[in-house]
């Protein structure tokens, strides 16, 4: 070797990568999510705005905390953190106290995911487990709604946001059900196109589903998420939501308002699919989303809450290790199915 | 004649859609390369046992002269590529950063390298164990890169046979076009190779097959196919890693090979387009194996060509013929960027299962930072053996390698299909790879 030879690095192949990286994931549902919280911010204003900061920055400032130094800035740019806080603040409702609301982010990031490991080893959704937390700690706070209103409002924060940490909150104005509790508990409908607009009362994020829908579609273009997952819910929650209600069309919502009223649009495209927690066959897809389907009306309809999809989610997340386990794919060459 | 139209074309499950970069060179004629000082030829630089060497240092040595017998059955001969006068017989460079023991050989500068004429050998008339014999001693190997001597695929176990011939003309690795440019230059030559081939296996019928993006090439092989040879080409789907034996057969017969058997057990013998030109080249004019076709291709490189090169010319004299490395270049590939063999030194000599000598540079190579697996799925959707990628490096990367069994992991052939489709830029066929060489190690795998 002599000595003008160019240093050469030595390393197996193979060296040609495809573009897309984890990061880059990550982006793209940020971006999918774009629409949806800005009807949100549209519809509940500087509350829904100061929720969602909230939230982010609990998520944030935990992962930083909880992470050492060196590896602080690949952990914070990788936008995981961000996503979970997004995804939390998304599915709280508007007039929640902020200091909640940053505990439910801490929460989510704390035992949703760095206690499992960190990015990748969590078996629960984080951002789910953050408003589980939330929801068993702060059951008042966590289901008063108020109406969506509009740009008008924009600035007309509700009192109960700026609540003082464990002081009584006082809430404003009306209380207003969510179409689920109009159902449910007064067997009121409402209207279809209500619910794919989104001025309806709800959570911040969840309220509109064209938008849900839109976001999902870009998602599904960039293949960032498995339609699998996606398809096999609305599917199974179409499917059994209508076998109730051919039994009983006056006191079971139909297969439409099931999709679109709630939290399962933004469920079954942003929860459901987080790769980490869901399984990784496609066969395991197929059994997930049908389970959290199957869950879903359950809950919803014979359960004591208008509302099943975080805990369908979190029950599936439980199953995925095991739903992985029995649907290795068949490995070319060999009869039989894997291990 | 049994040319499937383009709307046809056959594939297999899974796999990747790598950049081809094959442009750069697909349209440029094969050059031959002149003689240089230095000639290296390792002993093993085939699979299976080293040749055993027969000249000694200060032997004088002719072009195409015989200098290392096979060392066992699955091993094969060596000639010289050069005359000239072996100087050494030691440790020489060897790509992947190691040694290997070689004979060194400095050419003649007074010589004219002209190859000794032989009577070309009558092909019609030999029996199987002739065949297997002439092909081991004509020192020749699969020219796809394994170097898997390929007497022993002709060699047949008793109550076997062979129907069916497949041509592998795929050329699935990005940036090699020497496959494609032999099909283009020299398909009568194919051919031939196909009908000796046929002859002697006593097989019914043989299959071309080329991945669509070579339409020159299938056209250069339809215009010399005679009607009444029972030979077939059938574009594939270009994808990777369409050239892998299994994945071929999967495209051309539906089938699968079952694991842990070989094609031969479905009646299927499988040869590159490189290997078969080989074979026609030893009984037609009694040449060895002893210079090949490779493309010196990469964004490091400055002038991309396709070259007929002898064995053993050092890489280093190969890159000055192509007017050398551009500054920026700091990492060099034998054969394709998928599966190649990484080189430490310009000093490696080319080899039998060269087909490639890649160079590239940091910008477009830098080291990827990588981030945790969050089980996306993409290695699942890639792996054409539908093993799970995702699984297995996370059980090599806790050195659970016993459990890796339960996952197949020696199904895997080592694509890097995985590895190219993963997001977070996990090595996962390279920690793969560690775990199957800590799993052949018998004992090592309980610790």
């Amino acid at each position: 070797m002599s000595a003008q030879d160019p240093r050469l690095l030595l390393q197996a192949a193979p060296l040609l990568k495809q573009r897309l990286s984890t990061r880059g994931a990550m982006l793209d549902v940020l971006l999918a999510l774009l629409p949806a919280t800005l009807a949100g911010l549209w519809f509940f204003g500087l509350s829904g705005l100061l929720v969602l900061t909230a939230s982010i920055l609990g998520s944030i400032m935990t992962e930083w905390f909880f992470t050492p130094e060196e590896a602080r800035r690949q952990h914070l740019l990788d936008g995981s953190g961000f996503l979970t806080g997004l995804l939390l603040g998304l599915t709280l409702p508007p007039s929640l106290p902020l200091w909640m609301a940053f505990i439910g982010g801490a929460v989510s990031i704390g035992l949703g995911k760095l206690i499992w490991g960190g990015l990748g080893q969590n078996l629960f959704n984080p951002a789910l487990v953050g408003r589980a937390f939330l929801l068993a700690t702060f059951p008042n706070a966590m289901t008063t709604w108020s109406p969506a209103g509009g740009p008008a409002d924009f600035f007309q924060l509700h009192a109960s946001n700026l609540a003082m940490p464990f002081m009584h909150v006082e809430y404003d104005g009306v209380s207003s059900a969510t179409p689920l509790g109009l159902m449910k508990f007064e067997y009121q409908d409402t209207s279809l196109s209500n619910l794919l607009i989104g001025n309806i009362s709800g959570c911040i994020g969840e309220t509109s589903g064209l938008l849900l829908l839109l976001g999902g579609a870009y998602m599904l273009w960039r293949r960032v998420i498995d339609w699998r997952i996606p398809a096999s819910i609305l599917l199974s929650v179409a499917l059994f939501s209508s076998v109730l209600f051919a039994f009983g069309p006056d006191r079971y919502p139909g297969p439409l308002f099931s999709i679109f009223a709630g939290s399962l649009l933004i469920g079954a495209f942003y929860m459901a699919t987080d790769p980490v927690s869901s399984p990784i066959t496609p066969r395991g897809a197929w059994i997930f989303g049908v389970g959290i389907g199957l869950l879903v009306v359950l809950i919803r309809i014979f359960g004591g809450f208008p509302e099943g999809v975080m805990y369908a989610i979190l029950l599936m997340n439980a199953a995925t290790p095991l739903i992985d386990r029995y649907t290795q794919p068949r490995v070319f060459g060999r009869g039989g199915a894997g291990r | 004649m049994n040319v499937l139209p383009g709307f046809l074309r056959r594939g297999f499950a899974h796999g990747v859609h790598p950049e081809g970069f094959k442009e750069r060179t697909a349209d440029l004629p094969t050059q031959r390369m002149p003689f240089v000082d230095r000639y290296v030829m390792p002993l093993n630089q085939h699979l299976g046992a080293p040749a055993i060497p027969l000249v000694e240092t200060g032997d004088r040595v002719r072009r195409g002269q015989l200098i290392a017998e096979p060392g066992a059955f699955v091993s094969t001969s060596l000639h010289s590529p050069v005359t000239g006068r072996v100087t050494a017989i030691a440790n020489r460079r060897f790509p992947g950063g190691v040694f290997a023991r070689s004979i060194e050989i400095e050419t003649d500068p007074y010589a004219t390298q002209r190859l000794d004429p032989k009577p070309p050998v009558d092909w019609r008339d030999l029996t199987a164990e002739d065949f297997v014999a002439q092909v081991q001693h004509a020192g020749i190997v699969g020219m796809g890169g394994a170097a898997f001597p390929s007497h022993v695929k002709y060699s047949i176990p008793e109550g076997q046979r062979i129907d069916h011939l497949l041509v592998n003309g795929a050329e699935c690795e990005p940036f090699l076009t020497n496959d494609h440019r032999l099909m283009v230059e020299r398909p009568d030559a194919l051919l031939r190779g196909i009908e000796i081939i046929l002859h002697n296996l006593g097989a019914r019928e043989a299959t071309i097959g080329v991945e669509l993006n070579k339409p020159d090439a299938i056209t250069a092989l339809e215009s010399h196919l005679k009607p009444s040879q029972p030979i077939s080409i059938v574009p594939l789907q270009v994808k990777y890693p369409q050239g892998a034996e299994k994945m071929l057969i999967k495209a051309i017969y539906d089938k699968e090979v079952p694991a842990g058997e070989l094609p031969r057990d479905l009646g299927i013998a499988v040869n590159n387009v490189g290997t078969v030109v080989a074979i026609a080249d030893w009984f037609e004019t009694g040449s060895p194996l002893i210079e090949r076709i490779l493309t010196v291709s990469g964004p490091g490189v400055v002038n991309p060509s396709n070259l007929i090169v002898p064995l053993g010319t050092p890489v280093r004299e190969v890159l000055n013929y192509c007017g050398g490395l551009k500054d920026q270049a700091i990492e060099l590939v034998m054969g394709g960027p998928m599966m190649g063999m990484p080189i430490a030194s310009l000093d490696v000599p080319v080899l039998k299962g060269t087909s490639g000598i890649l160079a590239f540079t940091k910008v477009g190579n830098s080291r990827p930072r990588e981030y945790p697996c969050i089980r996306c799925g993409r290695c699942l959707e890639a792996c054409p053996y539908f093993l799970n990628p995702s699984r297995l490096a996370r059980l090599a990367k806790a050195r659970l390698f016993e459990e890796m069994n339960n996952y197949f992991v020696m199904d895997c052939v080592e694509c890097g299909s995985c590895t190219y489709a993963c997001p977070s830029r996990i090595p996962i066929v390279q920690l793969i790879r560690t775990a199957k060489s800590q799993l052949r190690q018998p004992g090592a795998a309980d610790q």
